[in-house]
């Protein structure tokens, strides 16, 4: 996920355009550099752009993938997390469970975020959403495992009954040792 | 990792059990001790020397006290056994109190000043008889001696270390001494009594040695009543058994003779039966009949002269001798709403060295006893100063015509206690001069926070504390949020009604019940026992509460019952009822009426029920419960416990409609050879319980069997009923029941194999504790037996409870016969029980403690997991989470929960628990000889802040904090415009 973001660059300010291939120099204010003529280069770069953009398009639907398995990582450490903190209802455990719970749905509402700078027409996100949309779901079922074994789910009679007030008694009878 | 472990030793300590208990300034903040001694029987002055003056009281609750008789505060205090009567005190050498106990048997020396004890005798002799106490300045081969008649042998012993000197037995079988004389200045002491109670008899002894000088004797047709009065140093009048009849015997030189004469002949209207009142002073002995108190003067030989006759209630002292040959006494008689003191010279009636007129309070009835004391004023006359006991058994010092001390000893001897809620605080009612103005507020705030912050100087210390101890907020007479203000209501056995304010202990009123004193319809009125009548809490709330008091016109079962109820806020008894039956059981309904009253039940010894009130809405709502309503009888001297349903309306009284007749249902016979009721325990009606069902471990849950129809009863082998000790392991048992009451049924039965009485248990939600003597380990345990309903074992479907499609929750009959399952458990306890009461909460969600009253009259607080049945050696660790202790033999006794700390209530004799209205606290009441109350969180105070929670220190935090954002935010801003510009 972080790394994705890396790569995505929202907050870009400035940006060149390399593969400006407009023909027309009247368009620009500049004139064009003396030597320099535009349709030359389109017709040497077409073959190298369309090699480039294959590239990206590799280089994405990777990127993806890496962000789609990222969660896996976050899933071990979580288990391991949990397993230190015992099975015992105390802040620290409920700390970790509650993280545990809220970074996998966190990141199920940003699934579209995540994958925004991968998207292209060339590179298929179906994959690499799934996977990611399993593993997170993987990591809340973890979560909420965590949180049955903490005894945190109402799962059991107990936690029906146990504020449940005594039955009202029809029969009433008083007495004892004559005063 | 490092921060992991940290929170993980964090979280252990934070999950250990809390030790609850008080920091030494915490003491006095929430709970109060007040110390009393009881009726006072025989009071002795103690005003030589310089030095602090002070009474030497003895009681009859069996005390002996010394109080300051400036302030009326005691100095020290000695409560006997509860069979170590006192006989008789005095002072010898003006510095040791003798008290003569047990029915003569022990003699014990007191220091004066400090109470230690100096020495002890006891004082054997061939029968029991009238014990007797005089100490004369008896000088005997230069030892102070003391001569004591008791159990048909007169001793003389010595002051000094309680040496007997010698001794003379008197083993005639019927000879009854009434009288010990030793006419001052001789060497011999005269014992005067009665043989075959028609023979007056007079030994004469020779003080030095104990030898028999002379023995007289003369018979006489009569019987003598047994009280003589002695009315010179030679000359005794005595009463014979008609009370018509008074004899003047007169023994001058060992030479008896008597003069007989009718009191007919003294007084000229026949006064019925009298009784001599002895102020044994010279020359002048007083007689009693139902009408008058007539005084007669002895002149010269066997001749009687009637002095003065009265009509009103009197009271007379004892002689005092206030200079060489002269005595003096008091007479105290009542007129109106004052009483007269007067105090006469013996020698001359119509002379009066002292009259004065003090007004009374009419509270505290008729005075009872007298007892006076001289000194010499300024102007070198005789000063008098009076102790009296009243009928309210307070006891007040009398000095110069003004009331200079009183004590409400009454409440030595409670009967019975309720509470009441105090009257809610309305806008229009200022309670202005309580409260405390702003700037003390803050004063005190300030303080506080010194305080915390370690800065304060002792000065300032001494004045935190007290101001925490004379919180006014405490002491208010309104509600308050935590429901701490209430009244105590205490009855006592004098019949007197005390309302004392839980803040501090004061007595907000006193009422002595005049229903329940002593009349023409009522002879020998006999209070029994206090029940709340009207608690208004929601559409009655402008009603005052109000409580009823049940009493009896005599000792036995059948004398006529008394109703009085009294108004809770102000004291004032606003109805009274004498009713035509008896009062055998008073039961109260679980129903009220429209105004909160709620409904009671008096079974009379005929076993017919009485409604009360009787209105016709009572009626009406009974009328709708009446099927459902039973009542069970114990009867623990045959052993038979009785179960009854009611029946239509009574057949023998056909205008009473609120009178039914009873139908026997079920009958419980013990066999009287093996077994006799010495216990019976039952839940408090007002106990709440938050849940029926009880979480075990591994997410289990168990139903328990909660009942407000269940009886504990306990049974002993006949043999066993007497003291520890007595019988062998092998012919003594102890059984238990616990039986449902409507229907009759043993719900459990165990026998404790080789165990003894006494028991004392308590009953509540679905367990019972109960505390007796193992004989085979030696040891007092105490049991748990806790008591499950398997019938709702089934209601494990989790769907089902979510949904709601259950049965837990719809009323349950007792004939409907739940199939229950017991778990019970003992364990070792250290101390033998006076009392043992449970906490009581307002919704029963905090964990419960047991109260334990100890032997050594304090307060121990016991966690009810120490009684846990389920306890084992080695618990799983789901058990462990449960809170189950592993399991030990003896329970534990943590000194830090003692609530009564470092006090002791002494003669304790029961522990009443009140709930308060916050759900983690429970008010205490301890009530014996001593008053003891307190607050107290079984598991700490988890809903509200401490008391010396720092309220200042919290307020500044948040305003630095403040403080610190607002300039940090400006630092923030300056710095984000300078990055800009740069």
């Amino acid at each position: 996920m972080e790394k994705g973001k890396g790569v995505m660059g929202a907050g870009r300010r400035w940006a060149v355009d390399f593969s400006d291939n407009s023909t027309a120099p009247s368009s620009r204010d500049i004139p064009d550099p003396p030597g320099f003529t535009r349709a030359s280069v389109d017709q040497d770069d077409s073959a190298v752009s369309r090699q480039k953009k294959d590239a990206e398009a590799n280089w994405k639907s990777q990127k993806a993938w890496e962000v789609a398995q990222a969660p896996f990582k976050n899933l071990l450490m979580m288990g391991f997390m949990m397993w230190m903190a015992g099975s015992t209802v105390h802040l620290f455990s409920i700390g970790i469970t509650f993280s545990a719970l809220w970074q996998p749905i966190s990141a199920l509402q940003g699934v579209g975020k995540v994958f925004e700078p991968y998207k292209d027409n060339k590179v298929d996100l179906l994959g690499p959403k799934l996977l990611f949309i399993a593993l997170n779901l993987g990591g809340l079922a973890l979560g909420v495992w965590k949180l049955n074994t903490l005894g945190l789910l109402p799962t059991h009679a107990s936690d029906w009954v146990s504020s449940l007030s005594p039955a009202q008694e029809v029969e009433y009878s008083g007495g004892g040792i004559p005063l | 990792m490092a921060i992991m472990s940290f929170i993980f030793v964090f979280f252990f300590f934070s999950s250990l059990q809390p030790i609850l208990s008080l920091y030494e300034d915490q003491v006095g903040l929430m709970d109060w001790h007040q110390q009393y001694i009881g009726k006072v029987k025989q009071a002795v002055f103690h005003t030589h020397k310089t030095g602090r003056k002070r009474v030497v009281a003895s009681t009859e609750q069996n005390i002996i006290a010394t109080l300051d008789l400036r302030r009326g505060e005691i100095f020290w205090r000695h409560v006997l056994g509860p069979n170590d009567v006192v006989d008789g005190i005095d002072i010898a050498l003006g510095k040791y109190v003798i008290t003569l106990s047990s029915g003569g048997s022990i003699l014990r020396a007191w220091n004066l000043p400090d109470g230690q004890m100096v020495w002890e005798s006891s004082l054997h002799g061939p029968k029991h008889s009238k014990p007797l106490l005089l100490t004369r300045n008896l000088i005997i081969e230069k030892d102070n001696v003391l001569i004591v008649f008791s159990n048909g042998r007169l001793n003389a012993v010595s002051c000094i270390d309680g040496e007997v000197l010698w001794k003379k037995d008197f083993e005639e079988e019927s000879l009854e001494v009434q009288q010990v004389i030793q006419p001052p200045g001789s060497g011999f002491i005269y014992v005067l009594g009665f043989a075959a109670s028609s023979q007056f008899e007079m030994y004469k002894i020779n003080a030095k040695n104990g030898e028999l000088l002379k023995h007289e004797s003369t018979a006489f047709s009569g019987r003598f009543t047994g009280e003589v009065s002695l009315v010179s140093s030679e000359t005794v009048v005595a009463l014979d058994s008609t009370g018509s009849i008074l004899l003047t015997i007169s023994f001058h030189n060992g030479k008896i003779s008597s003069q007989q004469t009718p009191v007919s002949n003294l007084l000229e209207d026949s006064p019925g039966l009298a009784v001599i009142i002895h102020p044994s002073v010279t020359g002048i002995f007083a007689i009693k009949t139902d009408a008058a108190t007539i005084f007669i003067r002895v002149i010269g030989e066997g001749k009687l002269e009637v002095v003065e006759k009265t009509n009103h209630e009197t009271v007379v002292s004892d002689a005092l001798s206030i200079s060489e040959g002269q005595q003096a006494f008091a007479l105290v008689q009542h007129a109106g709403s004052s009483i007269h003191l007067t105090v006469k010279p013996a020698h001359d009636w119509d002379s009066n060295l002292l009259k004065e007129s003090i007004k009374m309070d009419q509270q505290r009835g008729f005075v009872h006893k007298v007892f006076i004391n001289n000194y010499i004023r300024t102007d070198r006359s005789h000063g008098f100063r009076a102790l009296i006991v009243m009928e309210d058994h307070s006891l007040l010092l009398l000095q110069q015509g003004a009331i200079v001390w009183s004590r409400e000893d009454g409440l030595a001897s409670i009967i019975d206690v309720t509470t009441s809620e105090l009257p809610v605080e309305k806008a229009g009612v200022s309670v202005a001069k309580v409260e405390l103005n702003l700037f003390e507020w803050l004063k005190g705030h300030v303080l506080k926070l010194k305080g915390t912050l370690m800065l304060a100087t002792p000065e300032d210390i001494a004045a935190i504390q007290h101001m925490r101890l004379k919180s006014s907020e405490k002491s208010k007479m309104t509600r308050d949020h935590n429901g701490f203000r209430k009244l105590l209501i205490a009855l006592t056995r004098a019949g007197k009604l005390f309302g004392l304010h839980t803040g501090d202990g004061r007595i907000v009123w006193s009422h002595l019940l005049q229903s329940l004193h002593k009349s023409e319809s009522c002879r020998q009125p006999i209070v029994l026992n206090l029940y709340q009548w009207q608690v208004p809490h929601h559409h009655a709330l402008d009603e005052n509460p109000s409580v009823l008091v049940v009493g009896r016109c005599g000792p036995s079962s059948d004398a006529l019952g008394v109703l009085s109820l009294v108004d809770s806020y102000t004291g004032k008894e606003f109805s009274s009822l004498s009713l035509v039956h008896s009062v055998a059981q008073v039961i109260p309904l679980p129903y009220t009426d429209s105004t909160e009253q709620r409904l009671h039940l008096l079974i009379d010894a005929d076993k017919h029920a009485h409604l009360y009130p009787k209105t016709p809405e009572a009626i009406d709502s009974f009328q709708s419960e009446f099927s459902n309503v039973y009542w069970y009888s114990v009867d623990d001297d045959n052993g038979i416990i009785k179960g009854y349903a009611l029946k239509t309306k009574c057949s023998s009284n056909v205008a009473d409609e609120f009178c039914f007749d009873s139908r026997e249902l079920w009958s419980i016979v013990l066999p009287s050879e093996s077994e006799k009721i010495i216990t019976t325990a039952t839940r408090k009606l007002n106990e709440a319980v938050h849940t029926q069902a009880k979480l075990i471990a591994d997410q289990d849950v168990m139903y328990k069997y909660i009942s407000s129809n269940l009886l504990f009863v306990a049974t002993v082998a006949p043999k066993a009923s007497g003291e520890i000790g007595s019988v062998t392991p092998e012919e003594s048992w102890l059984v238990v029941y616990l039986i449902d009451t409507v229907t009759g049924r043993v719900l459990h039965r165990m026998t404790h194999h080789g165990s003894q009485g006494p028991v004392q248990a308590v009953l509540s939600e679905n367990w019972v504790v109960y505390h007796y003597f193992n004989l085979r380990a030696h040891r007092y345990e105490m049991s748990v037996i806790e008591i499950y309903d398997q019938s709702r074992a089934d209601n494990k479907d989790v769907w089902k409870l979510v949904v709601g499609n259950h049965n837990l929750t719809s009323p349950v009959s007792s004939y409907s016969r739940a199939e229950v399952i017991t778990k019970s458990q003992s364990y070792f306890f250290t101390h033998s029980l006076k009392a043992i009461a449970v906490t009581l909460t307002v919704k029963g969600i905090t964990s419960k403690q047991l109260l334990i009253g100890t032997i050594g009259d304090q307060v121990l607080a016991l966690d009810k997991r120490f009684l846990d049945p389920r306890r084992s050696v080695n618990p799983k660790q789901a058990e462990r989470e449960e809170g189950i202790i592993p399991l030990t033999d003896s329970l534990p006794i943590i000194p830090q929960s003692y609530i009564t700390h470092s006090l002791r209530v002494e003669g304790l004799q029961s522990i009443i628990t009140v709930a308060a209205k916050l759900e983690s606290t429970t008010l205490v009441f301890a009530h014996g000889l001593d008053l003891f109350f307190t607050h107290y969180a079984p598991s700490r105070t988890y809903d509200s802040l401490t008391e010396d929670f720092s309220y200042a220190l919290l307020l500044i935090t948040i305003v630095v904090l403040v403080a610190a954002i607002f300039v940090t935010w400006i630092l923030s801003q300056r710095k984000e415009l300078q990055d800009r510009w740069r």
